[in-house]
Protein backbone atom coordinates (compact mmCIF):
# COMPACT_ATOMS: atom_id res chain seq x y z
CA UNK A 1 0.00 0.00 0.00
CA UNK A 2 2.65 2.39 1.04
CA UNK A 3 4.30 1.86 -2.63
CA UNK A 4 1.31 2.85 -4.49
CA UNK A 5 1.04 5.63 -2.05
CA UNK A 6 4.64 7.10 -3.19
CA UNK A 7 4.49 6.49 -7.09
CA UNK A 8 0.86 8.41 -7.42
CA UNK A 9 1.86 10.94 -4.76
CA UNK A 10 4.62 13.43 -5.82
CA UNK A 11 6.56 14.76 -2.19
CA UNK A 12 6.96 18.12 -3.78
CA UNK A 13 8.80 19.67 -0.68
CA UNK A 14 11.08 16.63 -0.04
CA UNK A 15 13.91 18.94 -1.69
CA UNK A 16 16.17 18.65 -4.73
CA UNK A 17 13.26 19.68 -7.40
CA UNK A 18 10.87 22.70 -7.36
CA UNK A 19 7.71 22.72 -5.14
CA UNK A 20 5.85 24.60 -7.23
CA UNK A 21 7.07 22.85 -10.57
CA UNK A 22 8.03 25.79 -12.11
CA UNK A 23 11.24 27.45 -13.11
CA UNK A 24 12.08 30.35 -11.19
CA UNK A 25 11.74 32.73 -14.28
CA UNK A 26 8.30 31.63 -14.88
CA UNK A 27 7.08 31.71 -10.94
CA UNK A 28 8.75 35.22 -10.88
CA UNK A 29 6.82 36.44 -13.65
CA UNK A 30 3.65 35.30 -12.40
CA UNK A 31 4.56 36.97 -8.73
CA UNK A 32 5.06 40.06 -11.04
CA UNK A 33 1.92 39.92 -12.63
CA UNK A 34 0.00 39.30 -9.28
CA UNK A 35 1.25 42.80 -8.41
CA UNK A 36 0.76 44.43 -11.57
CA UNK A 37 -2.59 43.19 -11.04
CA UNK A 38 -2.77 45.29 -7.66
CA UNK A 39 -1.73 48.49 -9.56
CA UNK A 40 -4.35 48.46 -12.16
CA UNK A 41 -6.31 47.13 -9.36
CA UNK A 42 -5.49 50.55 -7.23
CA UNK A 43 -6.03 52.62 -10.38
CA UNK A 44 -9.16 51.31 -11.69
CA UNK A 45 -10.74 51.24 -7.57
CA UNK A 46 -9.89 54.56 -7.29
CA UNK A 47 -11.66 55.59 -10.48
CA UNK A 48 -14.54 53.92 -9.18
CA UNK A 49 -14.36 55.44 -5.77
CA UNK A 50 -14.92 58.75 -7.51
CA UNK A 51 -17.32 57.69 -9.61
CA UNK A 52 -19.36 57.09 -6.78
CA UNK A 53 -18.87 60.45 -5.37
CA UNK A 54 -20.26 62.06 -8.23
CA UNK A 55 -23.85 63.17 -8.81
CA UNK A 56 -23.27 62.63 -12.40
CA UNK A 57 -21.05 60.96 -14.72
CA UNK A 58 -20.84 60.52 -17.93
CA UNK A 59 -22.28 58.25 -20.08
CA UNK A 60 -19.77 56.17 -22.11
CA UNK A 61 -22.25 55.82 -24.79
CA UNK A 62 -21.95 59.78 -25.52
CA UNK A 63 -18.44 59.40 -24.98
CA UNK A 64 -17.24 56.90 -27.36
CA UNK A 65 -19.70 56.33 -30.23
CA UNK A 66 -16.94 57.48 -33.00
CA UNK A 67 -15.82 55.04 -35.51
CA UNK A 68 -12.82 56.11 -38.14
CA UNK A 69 -14.13 56.95 -41.37
CA UNK A 70 -17.86 57.47 -40.39
CA UNK A 71 -17.87 60.74 -39.50
CA UNK A 72 -20.08 62.19 -36.97
CA UNK A 73 -22.56 58.93 -37.30
CA UNK A 74 -23.67 57.49 -33.76
CA UNK A 75 -22.19 54.16 -33.54
CA UNK A 76 -22.24 53.19 -29.59
CA UNK A 77 -19.52 50.53 -28.75
CA UNK A 78 -18.58 49.33 -31.86
CA UNK A 79 -14.91 50.80 -32.56
CA UNK A 80 -14.10 49.29 -28.79
CA UNK A 81 -15.76 46.08 -29.71
CA UNK A 82 -13.21 45.71 -32.55
CA UNK A 83 -10.22 47.02 -30.13
CA UNK A 84 -11.38 44.56 -28.01
CA UNK A 85 -11.41 41.21 -30.52
CA UNK A 86 -7.74 42.67 -32.07
CA UNK A 87 -6.92 41.98 -28.35
CA UNK A 88 -8.40 38.51 -27.61
CA UNK A 89 -7.61 37.45 -31.45
CA UNK A 90 -3.82 38.38 -30.24
CA UNK A 91 -3.73 36.12 -26.98
CA UNK A 92 -5.28 33.35 -29.40
CA UNK A 93 -1.95 33.59 -31.08
CA UNK A 94 0.35 33.98 -28.63
CA UNK A 95 -1.39 30.57 -27.24
CA UNK A 96 -0.48 28.68 -30.62
CA UNK A 97 3.26 30.22 -30.41
CA UNK A 98 4.01 29.00 -27.07
CA UNK A 99 2.56 25.79 -28.05
CA UNK A 100 4.54 26.01 -30.76
CA UNK A 101 7.63 26.57 -28.63
CA UNK A 102 6.22 23.35 -26.02
CA UNK A 103 6.93 21.22 -29.58
CA UNK A 104 10.02 22.63 -30.54
CA UNK A 105 8.64 23.59 -33.58
CA UNK A 106 10.50 27.20 -34.56
CA UNK A 107 8.41 27.60 -37.64
CA UNK A 108 5.38 27.84 -35.77
CA UNK A 109 6.51 29.76 -33.18
CA UNK A 110 7.88 32.35 -35.42
CA UNK A 111 4.43 32.17 -37.47
CA UNK A 112 2.47 32.98 -34.62
CA UNK A 113 4.41 35.58 -32.66
CA UNK A 114 4.41 37.35 -35.67
CA UNK A 115 0.98 37.68 -35.92
CA UNK A 116 0.84 38.42 -32.12
CA UNK A 117 2.71 41.28 -33.03
CA UNK A 118 0.56 42.25 -35.90
CA UNK A 119 -2.25 42.12 -33.14
CA UNK A 120 -0.37 44.67 -31.00
CA UNK A 121 0.28 47.00 -33.10
CA UNK A 122 -3.39 46.66 -34.34
CA UNK A 123 -4.33 47.67 -31.37
CA UNK A 124 -1.91 50.37 -30.38
CA UNK A 125 -2.74 51.97 -34.12
CA UNK A 126 -6.65 51.86 -32.94
CA UNK A 127 -5.87 53.62 -29.16
CA UNK A 128 -3.91 56.30 -31.13
CA UNK A 129 -6.71 57.09 -33.25
CA UNK A 130 -9.38 57.17 -30.32
CA UNK A 131 -6.94 59.18 -28.40
CA UNK A 132 -6.20 61.76 -31.23
CA UNK A 133 -10.26 61.81 -32.06
CA UNK A 134 -11.39 62.15 -28.31
CA UNK A 135 -8.44 65.08 -27.83
CA UNK A 136 -9.44 67.23 -31.07
CA UNK A 137 -12.97 66.53 -31.24
CA UNK A 138 -14.96 69.70 -31.03
CA UNK A 139 -17.94 69.92 -28.88
CA UNK A 140 -20.06 72.75 -27.91
CA UNK A 141 -20.43 73.62 -23.80
CA UNK A 142 -21.73 75.43 -22.35
CA UNK A 143 -19.06 77.27 -19.58
CA UNK A 144 -19.58 80.33 -16.90
CA UNK A 145 -22.23 81.55 -19.19
CA UNK A 146 -20.97 81.42 -22.68
CA UNK A 147 -20.36 78.79 -25.43
CA UNK A 148 -17.09 76.83 -25.72
CA UNK A 149 -15.63 74.35 -27.81
CA UNK A 150 -13.22 71.97 -26.67
CA UNK A 151 -12.14 67.89 -26.87
CA UNK A 152 -11.43 65.96 -24.14
CA UNK A 153 -8.56 66.71 -22.14
CA UNK A 154 -6.84 66.31 -18.32
CA UNK A 155 -7.94 70.48 -17.99
CA UNK A 156 -11.82 69.25 -19.44
CA UNK A 157 -14.27 67.56 -21.28
CA UNK A 158 -17.53 67.95 -22.59
CA UNK A 159 -19.32 65.09 -21.47
CA UNK A 160 -21.36 66.94 -18.87
CA UNK A 161 -25.53 67.09 -18.69
CA UNK A 162 -27.26 68.00 -21.59
CA UNK A 163 -28.14 71.66 -21.25
CA UNK A 164 -32.20 71.94 -21.83
CA UNK A 165 -32.77 75.74 -20.81
CA UNK A 166 -33.00 77.54 -24.40
CA UNK A 167 -32.96 80.64 -22.73
CA UNK A 168 -29.96 80.31 -21.23
CA UNK A 169 -28.24 79.33 -24.31
CA UNK A 170 -29.69 82.24 -25.94
CA UNK A 171 -27.76 84.45 -23.32
CA UNK A 172 -24.63 82.83 -23.63
CA UNK A 173 -24.73 83.36 -27.00
CA UNK A 174 -24.15 87.16 -26.10
CA UNK A 175 -21.09 86.19 -24.41
CA UNK A 176 -19.33 83.93 -27.23
CA UNK A 177 -16.55 84.77 -28.69
CA UNK A 178 -16.98 85.33 -32.73
CA UNK A 179 -14.63 82.07 -33.44
CA UNK A 180 -16.77 80.06 -31.51
CA UNK A 181 -20.02 81.40 -33.13
CA UNK A 182 -18.39 80.58 -36.44
CA UNK A 183 -17.17 77.06 -35.40
CA UNK A 184 -21.04 76.61 -34.07
CA UNK A 185 -22.59 78.33 -36.98
CA UNK A 186 -20.64 75.70 -39.47
CA UNK A 187 -20.93 72.56 -37.82
CA UNK A 188 -24.63 72.64 -38.58
CA UNK A 189 -24.50 74.85 -41.15
CA UNK A 190 -22.88 73.33 -44.69
CA UNK A 191 -24.54 76.32 -47.16
CA UNK A 192 -21.38 79.01 -46.48
CA UNK A 193 -17.57 78.22 -46.24
CA UNK A 194 -15.43 79.12 -43.24
CA UNK A 195 -14.28 81.94 -44.81
CA UNK A 196 -18.47 83.22 -45.62
CA UNK A 197 -18.90 83.05 -42.01
CA UNK A 198 -15.87 84.63 -40.64
CA UNK A 199 -16.83 87.95 -42.90
CA UNK A 200 -20.02 87.71 -41.17
CA UNK A 201 -21.05 90.21 -38.26
CA UNK A 202 -21.44 88.85 -34.68
CA UNK A 203 -25.21 89.83 -34.95
CA UNK A 204 -25.54 87.60 -38.04
CA UNK A 205 -23.85 84.68 -37.06
CA UNK A 206 -25.76 84.68 -33.64
CA UNK A 207 -29.17 84.46 -35.74
CA UNK A 208 -28.00 81.61 -37.51
CA UNK A 209 -26.88 79.41 -34.47
CA UNK A 210 -29.69 76.57 -34.49
CA UNK A 211 -29.86 75.16 -30.89
CA UNK A 212 -32.09 72.37 -32.18
CA UNK A 213 -29.48 70.98 -33.97
CA UNK A 214 -26.79 70.80 -31.85
CA UNK A 215 -26.48 69.02 -28.32
CA UNK A 216 -25.14 71.41 -25.98
CA UNK A 217 -24.06 69.95 -22.87
CA UNK A 218 -21.95 71.65 -19.87
CA UNK A 219 -18.86 70.56 -18.65
CA UNK A 220 -18.12 66.88 -17.03
CA UNK A 221 -16.40 65.94 -14.39
CA UNK A 222 -12.98 66.94 -14.44
CA UNK A 223 -11.44 63.76 -13.23
CA UNK A 224 -13.06 61.97 -16.48
CA UNK A 225 -10.58 62.95 -18.58
CA UNK A 226 -7.54 62.01 -16.35
CA UNK A 227 -8.77 58.72 -15.75
CA UNK A 228 -9.45 57.73 -18.82
CA UNK A 229 -5.97 59.12 -20.31
CA UNK A 230 -4.56 57.61 -17.11
CA UNK A 231 -5.72 54.16 -17.09
CA UNK A 232 -5.58 53.34 -21.36
CA UNK A 233 -2.44 55.07 -21.52
CA UNK A 234 -0.80 52.93 -19.17
CA UNK A 235 -2.54 49.68 -20.33
CA UNK A 236 -1.65 50.91 -23.62
CA UNK A 237 2.41 51.34 -21.97
CA UNK A 238 2.18 47.45 -21.39
CA UNK A 239 0.60 47.10 -24.72
CA UNK A 240 3.25 48.37 -26.20
CA UNK A 241 6.10 46.90 -23.85
CA UNK A 242 4.57 43.48 -24.74
CA UNK A 243 4.98 44.47 -28.59
CA UNK A 244 8.49 45.33 -27.84
CA UNK A 245 9.20 41.83 -25.68
CA UNK A 246 7.59 39.74 -28.21
CA UNK A 247 9.72 41.44 -31.45
CA UNK A 248 12.94 40.65 -29.15
CA UNK A 249 11.62 36.58 -28.91
CA UNK A 250 11.12 36.87 -32.36
CA UNK A 251 14.67 38.40 -33.49
CA UNK A 252 16.09 35.57 -30.42
CA UNK A 253 13.79 32.59 -31.93
CA UNK A 254 14.93 33.08 -35.63
CA UNK A 255 18.48 33.37 -34.56
CA UNK A 256 18.27 29.77 -32.79
CA UNK A 257 19.19 31.06 -28.97
CA UNK A 258 15.85 28.71 -28.21
CA UNK A 259 17.15 26.33 -30.41
CA UNK A 260 20.14 26.04 -29.30
CA UNK A 261 19.14 26.13 -25.47
CA UNK A 262 16.84 23.18 -26.29
CA UNK A 263 13.96 24.63 -24.69
CA UNK A 264 11.36 27.80 -25.56
CA UNK A 265 10.46 28.83 -22.02
CA UNK A 266 11.48 32.65 -22.53
CA UNK A 267 8.47 32.66 -25.05
CA UNK A 268 5.94 31.17 -22.26
CA UNK A 269 6.88 34.12 -20.09
CA UNK A 270 6.66 36.65 -22.88
CA UNK A 271 3.14 34.95 -23.66
CA UNK A 272 2.23 35.22 -20.06
CA UNK A 273 2.78 38.97 -19.97
CA UNK A 274 1.23 39.72 -23.47
CA UNK A 275 -2.15 36.91 -21.98
CA UNK A 276 -2.08 39.48 -18.71
CA UNK A 277 -2.26 42.67 -20.84
CA UNK A 278 -5.32 41.11 -22.72
CA UNK A 279 -6.96 40.38 -19.03
CA UNK A 280 -6.06 43.89 -17.83
CA UNK A 281 -8.13 45.29 -21.03
CA UNK A 282 -11.12 43.24 -19.94
CA UNK A 283 -11.30 45.25 -16.93
CA UNK A 284 -10.95 48.53 -18.71
CA UNK A 285 -12.95 47.53 -21.14
CA UNK A 286 -15.63 47.26 -18.08
CA UNK A 287 -14.97 50.18 -16.69
CA UNK A 288 -14.58 52.86 -19.07
CA UNK A 289 -16.61 51.41 -21.99
CA UNK A 290 -19.85 49.13 -20.69
CA UNK A 291 -20.50 50.48 -17.16
CA UNK B 1 9.77 17.96 -24.10
CA UNK B 2 12.91 17.59 -21.80
CA UNK B 3 13.59 20.77 -20.07
CA UNK B 4 17.37 20.13 -19.29
CA UNK B 5 18.36 23.18 -18.24
CA UNK B 6 15.57 22.98 -15.39
CA UNK B 7 16.11 19.82 -13.57
CA UNK B 8 13.64 21.40 -10.59
CA UNK B 9 11.14 21.40 -13.09
CA UNK B 10 10.11 17.07 -12.46
CA UNK B 11 6.97 16.90 -13.71
CA UNK B 12 5.50 17.53 -17.23
CA UNK B 13 2.45 18.04 -18.38
CA UNK B 14 1.90 16.15 -21.62
CA UNK B 15 -0.87 17.77 -23.56
CA UNK B 16 -2.29 16.12 -26.74
CA UNK B 17 -1.97 18.29 -29.76
CA UNK B 18 -5.24 17.53 -31.43
CA UNK B 19 -6.79 17.89 -27.60
CA UNK B 20 -5.37 21.21 -27.10
CA UNK B 21 -6.46 22.58 -30.19
CA UNK B 22 -9.56 21.85 -28.96
CA UNK B 23 -9.54 23.41 -25.97
CA UNK B 24 -8.05 27.04 -27.56
CA UNK B 25 -10.96 26.51 -30.08
CA UNK B 26 -13.46 26.28 -27.43
CA UNK B 27 -11.79 29.13 -24.64
CA UNK B 28 -11.61 31.50 -28.21
CA UNK B 29 -15.46 30.43 -29.28
CA UNK B 30 -16.33 31.34 -25.53
CA UNK B 31 -14.57 34.20 -25.07
CA UNK B 32 -16.37 35.49 -28.19
CA UNK B 33 -19.62 34.63 -27.37
CA UNK B 34 -19.11 36.34 -23.77
CA UNK B 35 -17.91 39.43 -25.43
CA UNK B 36 -20.65 39.82 -27.63
CA UNK B 37 -23.50 38.98 -25.19
CA UNK B 38 -21.43 42.15 -23.15
CA UNK B 39 -21.63 44.62 -26.35
CA UNK B 40 -25.74 43.31 -26.73
CA UNK B 41 -26.18 44.23 -22.83
CA UNK B 42 -24.43 47.25 -23.49
CA UNK B 43 -26.32 48.64 -26.35
CA UNK B 44 -29.21 47.35 -24.02
CA UNK B 45 -28.13 50.18 -21.45
CA UNK B 46 -27.95 52.35 -23.92
CA UNK B 47 -31.59 52.17 -25.17
CA UNK B 48 -33.07 51.80 -21.93
CA UNK B 49 -30.58 55.20 -21.08
CA UNK B 50 -31.92 57.48 -24.72
CA UNK B 51 -35.83 56.35 -23.27
CA UNK B 52 -38.00 58.45 -21.50
CA UNK B 53 -37.86 57.33 -18.18
CA UNK B 54 -35.19 55.17 -17.53
CA UNK B 55 -35.20 52.14 -15.30
CA UNK B 56 -32.17 52.40 -12.62
CA UNK B 57 -32.92 49.51 -11.01
CA UNK B 58 -32.83 47.56 -14.50
CA UNK B 59 -29.57 49.25 -15.80
CA UNK B 60 -27.67 48.40 -12.54
CA UNK B 61 -29.06 44.81 -12.72
CA UNK B 62 -27.31 44.79 -16.44
CA UNK B 63 -24.30 46.37 -15.03
CA UNK B 64 -24.09 43.76 -12.96
CA UNK B 65 -24.17 40.71 -15.10
CA UNK B 66 -21.74 42.79 -17.00
CA UNK B 67 -19.31 42.16 -14.00
CA UNK B 68 -19.89 38.86 -13.73
CA UNK B 69 -19.84 37.99 -17.25
CA UNK B 70 -16.26 39.93 -17.32
CA UNK B 71 -14.98 37.71 -14.76
CA UNK B 72 -16.01 34.91 -16.09
CA UNK B 73 -13.98 35.72 -19.13
CA UNK B 74 -10.59 36.95 -16.88
CA UNK B 75 -11.15 33.40 -15.32
CA UNK B 76 -11.04 31.46 -18.97
CA UNK B 77 -8.25 33.69 -19.37
CA UNK B 78 -5.98 32.69 -16.60
CA UNK B 79 -7.26 29.60 -16.64
CA UNK B 80 -6.49 28.29 -19.76
CA UNK B 81 -4.45 30.75 -22.02
CA UNK B 82 -1.77 31.38 -18.91
CA UNK B 83 -2.13 27.98 -18.04
CA UNK B 84 -2.87 28.38 -14.46
CA UNK B 85 -5.36 25.49 -14.32
CA UNK B 86 -3.27 23.62 -15.51
CA UNK B 87 -0.49 23.95 -12.40
CA UNK B 88 0.23 22.12 -8.95
CA UNK B 89 -2.34 23.58 -6.53
CA UNK B 90 0.69 24.81 -4.60
CA UNK B 91 1.21 27.34 -6.84
CA UNK B 92 -2.40 28.05 -7.78
CA UNK B 93 -3.22 28.90 -3.98
CA UNK B 94 0.14 31.40 -3.98
CA UNK B 95 -1.27 33.43 -7.04
CA UNK B 96 -5.04 33.50 -6.10
CA UNK B 97 -5.04 33.70 -2.46
CA UNK B 98 -3.45 37.24 -2.49
CA UNK B 99 -6.13 38.47 -5.19
CA UNK B 100 -8.80 37.99 -1.93
CA UNK B 101 -7.94 41.33 -1.09
CA UNK B 102 -9.40 42.73 -4.32
CA UNK B 103 -12.60 41.94 -2.20
CA UNK B 104 -11.61 44.20 0.62
CA UNK B 105 -10.11 46.76 -1.37
CA UNK B 106 -13.12 47.32 -4.00
CA UNK B 107 -16.22 47.07 -1.43
CA UNK B 108 -14.13 49.77 0.92
CA UNK B 109 -13.49 52.03 -1.93
CA UNK B 110 -16.55 52.37 -3.29
CA UNK B 111 -18.34 52.36 0.09
CA UNK B 112 -15.89 55.38 0.58
CA UNK B 113 -16.91 57.11 -2.33
CA UNK B 114 -20.75 57.40 -1.90
CA UNK B 115 -20.18 58.21 1.61
CA UNK B 116 -18.56 61.04 0.49
CA UNK B 117 -21.10 61.73 -2.33
CA UNK B 118 -23.86 61.28 0.33
CA UNK B 119 -21.94 63.84 2.61
CA UNK B 120 -21.21 66.60 0.12
CA UNK B 121 -24.71 66.51 -1.03
CA UNK B 122 -26.11 66.89 2.92
CA UNK B 123 -23.91 69.75 3.72
CA UNK B 124 -22.73 71.50 0.62
CA UNK B 125 -25.76 72.17 -1.21
CA UNK B 126 -24.45 74.31 -4.17
CA UNK B 127 -22.67 70.89 -4.62
CA UNK B 128 -25.79 69.13 -4.82
CA UNK B 129 -27.80 71.89 -7.35
CA UNK B 130 -24.94 72.13 -9.83
CA UNK B 131 -24.29 68.63 -10.49
CA UNK B 132 -27.54 66.68 -9.62
CA UNK B 133 -28.80 65.38 -12.86
CA UNK B 134 -31.89 67.00 -13.68
CA UNK B 135 -33.80 64.07 -14.47
CA UNK B 136 -34.22 63.97 -10.37
CA UNK B 137 -36.44 67.05 -10.51
CA UNK B 138 -38.76 66.09 -13.58
CA UNK B 139 -39.96 63.47 -11.43
CA UNK B 140 -41.31 66.03 -8.99
CA UNK B 141 -42.42 68.25 -12.00
CA UNK B 142 -44.75 65.41 -13.31
CA UNK B 143 -47.71 65.25 -10.82
CA UNK B 144 -47.86 69.10 -11.09
CA UNK B 145 -48.23 68.89 -14.55
CA UNK B 146 -50.65 66.50 -14.80
CA UNK B 147 -52.96 68.47 -12.20
CA UNK B 148 -53.12 71.30 -14.44
CA UNK B 149 -53.74 69.34 -17.23
CA UNK B 150 -57.35 67.66 -15.91
CA UNK B 151 -58.35 71.42 -14.36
Amino acid sequence: MSTTATTHQTKWWSGGKSPFNLEYGKLMMWYFLMSDAFTFGAFLISYGSIRFSQNFWPDPNVVFNAFPGAGHANLPLAFVSVMTFILIISSVTMVLAVHAGHKGDKQGVIKWLAWTIVGGIAFLSCQAWEWHHLITGEHAVLVDGKLDIIGQTMGGNPWGQLVEDQAALTAALNNTSHDTLIQLVHSHDHTHSMEQLAAMSDTELKGMVNFAEMHIREKGPIAFGGYFFGITGFHGFHVFSGVIINIVMLIMTQKNVFQNRGHYLMIEKAGLYWHFVDLVWVFVFLCFYLI
Amino acid sequence: MQHPAFEEVSFQHHTDDAEFKRRVRKTTILLSIITIIELVIGLTIYTIHKGENPNHTLVLMFKGMVCILTLAKAYYIVSVFMHLGDEIRNMIMTIVVPLMLFIWFIAAFIWDGNSYKNLRNKYDKHFEETTMPKQHHKVDEHPAEIKTGKE
